[in-house]
């Protein structure tokens, strides 16, 4: 067990399966030369040669498409955008194409590709290059969304992406690769589709994921000295497909839920996980949901209008406080 | 110049391969008209773009081909899957949303697919299935394969952004891919000149030093030769090319719309049928003493039995059961 940062976690896992499997090949723009915009590919056009490791033009459409072809080929094919923001224009292919081949052939050609690169705000990048998109994806069957939280997830979660037999959006948090934790060196996967509970507690469960578990668990800590509140911090791992019955058991324990995101609030993750609570825990609930999100409008680029924005630990204990009408 | 054979002598010992070009283009004829009339009772629903007129391109492109080539086409492709090997009942029943459809009838007239002739869809969104034909030419040579793939447009998708990061990057990587726009003069009802500043579709080749060709689209033996030549670049040297076959659509763009009217004009429709592919093959055949009326009756009679036993067959199949709505979202 090493420390390592979530890069090197994912560059772990393309590495490791790119080793395990010579169908894997990576593609994307600054990808191999310059050894990834953000560093994730470091040493793997060393390792591996040119032809698994394939710089593009800056073509997102072109290359995403090339991508999903060779996935109906039968190769596994990992097509980083440098953003998911660059990556709205390609979303024809991840959506008209990867998404809908296996339905609209009559399981006749499964698309197994990875779609994969940054998301969510960094530090004053102003409009066009802060946005998280997972609600999107989530929203299109026949795509699964990962975004994971920590190192250990990271790698995990992204061998299981590139083994699985469909398209998977793999939304990584762009302020997260610097963030360390414990990763395993041996092999190990973490299943899609299985929410991970990342602090237990009693009184209040906080959905969150990505960039924002690290805000729920700054929260927790706090709520828990100052106030005396025990929170439960669920992180989602996976969007699409949800994993309902972990958000539900926390919430038949602490009666109380919170939802944060970095995205915008209308049609949300979280307006989804309102939805399945509702449904299938509403006698548990002694409180309204309620859910903290990114502000409903462009990223402004000045640093104090971004901070307002965000979602931030300030904002999580005041919603928690509401749903435990402690105010 | 543009590649015809109008003036060729024929090959008498080529006799069985003609006839069997002939046969292909009026099964899709014949196929066709019956899709079309069966459009009309309602009995296939959705967009259904019918490929008369335009026979020669397909039957003569994918005659070129081996086992394991693959085949990327566009929404108008009924045609490509026939000349393919894709049953005609499995097309129809396709056509019809029916259970024996070879989309297991989720997919309809746009979405045709045949993963055992790699015939690879059968796709909706003008010009978005050009890069999954580069993709499945880097699958080929990834593998070290000497497989090719042909992907079909029209002249519309020439304008559309993905067509040319597609030809960069085929270019660029070499892939073994071969591109035909079939030039039927319309998009949806814009003609090209209105929508295009470079009238000549070959010409777009040059921006990516792609080798280039044009070829009458109605003289099947003039796409066979060009695509020919085109698939032995890709093949031996990993060379893409874009080949320009100057068609025509005799029927409207979809079943939904006019045959002519604001767009077009009648005589301009009744002109270019003088150059009906079939009609074309058909008299250059008898000229050359390789064809007699008994003949072409002959095959014409089996092509009707064929797509009369693949219309019986649509109509008395079952619909998709309801539990197939949600099979094939996802793959195990």
């Amino acid at each position: 067990m090493g420390v390592i940062t979530y890069r090197d976690a994912l560059n772990q896992a393309l590495r490791d399966e790119m080793e395990r499997d010579p169908d894997v090949f990576l593609m994307g723009e600054e990808v191999g030369v310059y050894q990834g915009a953000y560093k994730v590919s470091r040493g793997l056009l060393e390792a591996f040669g040119d032809r698994r490791v394939v710089d593009t033009p800056i073509a997102e459409l072109g290359f995403a498409g090339v991508g999903v072809g060779a996935a109906m080929a039968g190769l596994r094919p990992i097509i980083e955008f440098m953003t998911w923001n660059f990556a709205l224009l390609a979303i024809d292919q991840v959506v008209n194409s990867a998404a809908k081949m296996y339905y609209m052939s009559g399981g006749q050609v499964p698309v197994p590709v990875v779609f994969r690169g940054p998301g969510g705000s960094a530090l004053q990048l102003a409009a066009q290059h802060s946005q998280a998109f997972e609600s999107w994806y989530a929203h299109i069957p026949g795509l699964k969304v990962v975004a994971p939280a920590t190192p250990y997830d990271a790698k995990g979660l992204l061998k299981s992406s590139i083994r699985n037999n469909n398209p998977v959006v793999f939304i990584e948090g762009e302020m997260l690769y610097n963030t360390k934790g414990e990763v395993p060196e041996g092999e190990y996967t973490v299943p899609l589709g299985k929410a991970d509970i990342k602090r237990e507690g009693t009184d209040v469960t906080v959905v969150c994921h990505s960039k924002t578990v690290s805000v729920a668990l700054k929260a927790a800590e706090r709520l828990a000295e100052e106030m005396d509140v025990s929170t439960e911090v669920v992180d989602l791992r996976t969007i699409r497909p949800l994993d309902v019955d972990t958000i539900t058991q926390s919430i038949t324990k602490t009666n109380r839920c919170v939802i944060v995101e970095e995205g915008w609030p209308f049609c949300g993750v979280g307006a989804q996980v309102v939805d399945d609570v509702q449904r299938l825990a509403f006698d548990h609930l002694d409180a309204p949901l309620i859910r903290v999100t990114g502000a409903d409008v462009p990223m402004p680029y000045n640093k104090h209008l971004e901070r307002a924005a965000k979602p931030n630990p300030d904002k999580v204990i005041a919603a928690v406080r509401q749903v435990a009408y402690l105010d | 110049m543009t590649e015809s054979t109008q003036t060729a002598t024929l090959d008498a010992a080529q006799r069985d391969f003609y006839h069997d070009l002939l046969r292909q283009m009026l099964l899709i004829r014949v196929f066709e008209e019956q899709a079309g009339a069966a459009y009309a009772q309602g009995k296939i629903g959705g967009f259904c773009h019918l490929y008369i007129g335009q026979e020669a391109v397909a039957v003569g492109a994918i005659a070129t081909l081996a086992e394991q080539d693959t085949i990327i086409a566009a929404y108008r492709e009924h045609g490509h899957a026939l000349a393919r090997g894709t049953s005609a009942r499995s097309v129809m029943a396709e056509l019809y949303g029916k259970l024996g459809g070879c989309s297991k009838g989720k997919g309809g007239s746009m979405h045709l697919f045949d993963a055992s002739t790699n015939f690879l869809g059968g796709h909706g969104i003008v010009g978005s299935h050009i890069p999954l034909a580069a993709g499945t030419a880097f699958a080929a040579r990834y593998r070290e394969t000497d497989a090719v793939t042909v992907c079909f447009f029209g002249e519309a998708a020439v304008n559309i952004g993905a067509f040319h990061e597609t030809l960069n990057m085929a270019a660029l990587w070499k892939l073994p891919v071969v591109f035909i726009c079939e030039n039927n003069r319309y998009g949806m009802g814009t003609a090209m000149e209105r929508a295009s500043a470079v009238w000549n579709v070959y010409e777009r080749a040059c921006s990516y030093d792609m080798d280039e060709e044009l070829v009458d689209g109605m003289d099947v033996l003039a796409v066979h030769n060009v695509v020919t030549r085109a698939v032995a670049r890709a093949r031996e040297r990993g060379e893409p090319t874009l080949i320009e076959a100057r068609t025509y659509r005799y029927m409207g763009h979809s079943m939904a719309d006019p045959i002519h009217g604001h767009y077009r004009t009648k005589e301009e429709l009744e002109e270019q049928k003088e150059r009906d592919p079939i009609e074309g093959l058909r008299s250059q055949l008898v000229d050359a003493d390789l064809l007699d009326e008994d003949g072409f009756a002959t095959i014409r009679a089996a092509v009707e039995k064929e797509v009369q036993d693949a219309l019986t067959f649509a109509e008395q199949d079952a619909d998709p059961p309801p539990e197939d709505l949600y099979t094939s979202v996802y793959s195990d």
